[in-house]
């Protein structure tokens, strides 16, 4: 066989559409998204050693209703790509592969990933006090 | 005693680059980023708001500084390995896939120390 044509996966386009092939995916997107989150943080971080004035810009892009949405998606990120990683864990420790506890594993980390979204903004805005 | 060559013995060992070694680390940071990214997410919520003297106060606190080196060090290492595999599964073409590992590599680097730098600068 040629090197070139060796069947490769993740074949995508090969697959017929499944829930947790698209929770997969999600893992990948919110993985790589959560870069920006890193870089977001690295700004802050800098902003705060170079000067109380750099540290101001930061802090008005992320109060801004742009920033807020960005932040609000971090987030969302940060807690799928944990939960979910989690269930990639156990799949490592070769639990859960049945199909039933897939699917019933990958909804539930979903919705623990907006459960805790919902929950960490809330105490986002309770701690800050005003809107 | 074995009648095997020394080649034949390296052969019989497998692949010699270090894909297990990447899978394993993408692991080991995973277990470790779990309570981090906790502990992190939680410290952040408390933050919101915080104006600069209060953010840097709390980064400047020792146990904070550790809490946030490792948190940083861990992140950035997984975020590296992560898109590495990213980049092997999608860019198939050589030089580009060079080039994307090579881009990966530098940019999370120079991030990675900005962000710990600035840790270091304002706790010391």
């Amino acid at each position: 066989m040629s090197r070139d044509n060796r069947p490769l996966s993740p074949h995508l386009s090969v697959y017929s559409f499944q829930w947790t092939m698209a929770l997969s995916i999600l893992h990948r997107v919110t993985g790589v998204a959560l870069g920006g989150g890193l870089v977001l943080l690295a700004w802050w971080l800098v902003a705060a050693a170079v000067s109380p004035a750099a540290f101001a810009v930061a802090r008005g892009f992320t109060a801004s209703i742009p920033g807020r949405f960005l932040v609000l998606g971090f987030t969302f990120a940060l807690f799928y790509h944990l939960c979910n990683g989690i269930r990639h864990l156990a799949w490592d420790f070769g639990v859960g592969y049945e199909l039933k506890t897939a699917h019933a594993s990958g909804w539930f980390a979903l919705m623990a990933a907006i459960a805790l979204t919902i929950v960490a903004w809330l105490g986002g805005y309770a701690a800050r006090g005003t809107p | 005693m074995t009648a095997r060559s020394p080649l034949g013995n390296a052969r019989g060992l497998g692949s010699a680059r270090t894909g297990v070694q990447h899978w394993w680390l993408q692991r080991v940071t995973a277990l470790a980023l779990v309570p981090l990214c906790l502990w992190l997410g939680v410290s952040l919520i408390g933050l919101t708001g915080a104006d600069h003297a209060q953010f840097s106060a709390w980064v400047a606190s020792p146990l904070h500084a550790i809490g946030l080196l490792l948190t940083l060090g861990t992140a950035f290492y997984h975020f590296k390995v992560g898109v590495d595999e990213v980049i092997e599964d999608y860019v198939h073409a050589e030089v580009l896939k060079l080039a994307a590992r090579l881009g990966n590599s530098f940019g999370v680097t120079v991030v990675a120390a900005a962000s710990a730098f600035a840790v270091l600068k304002l706790a010391l």
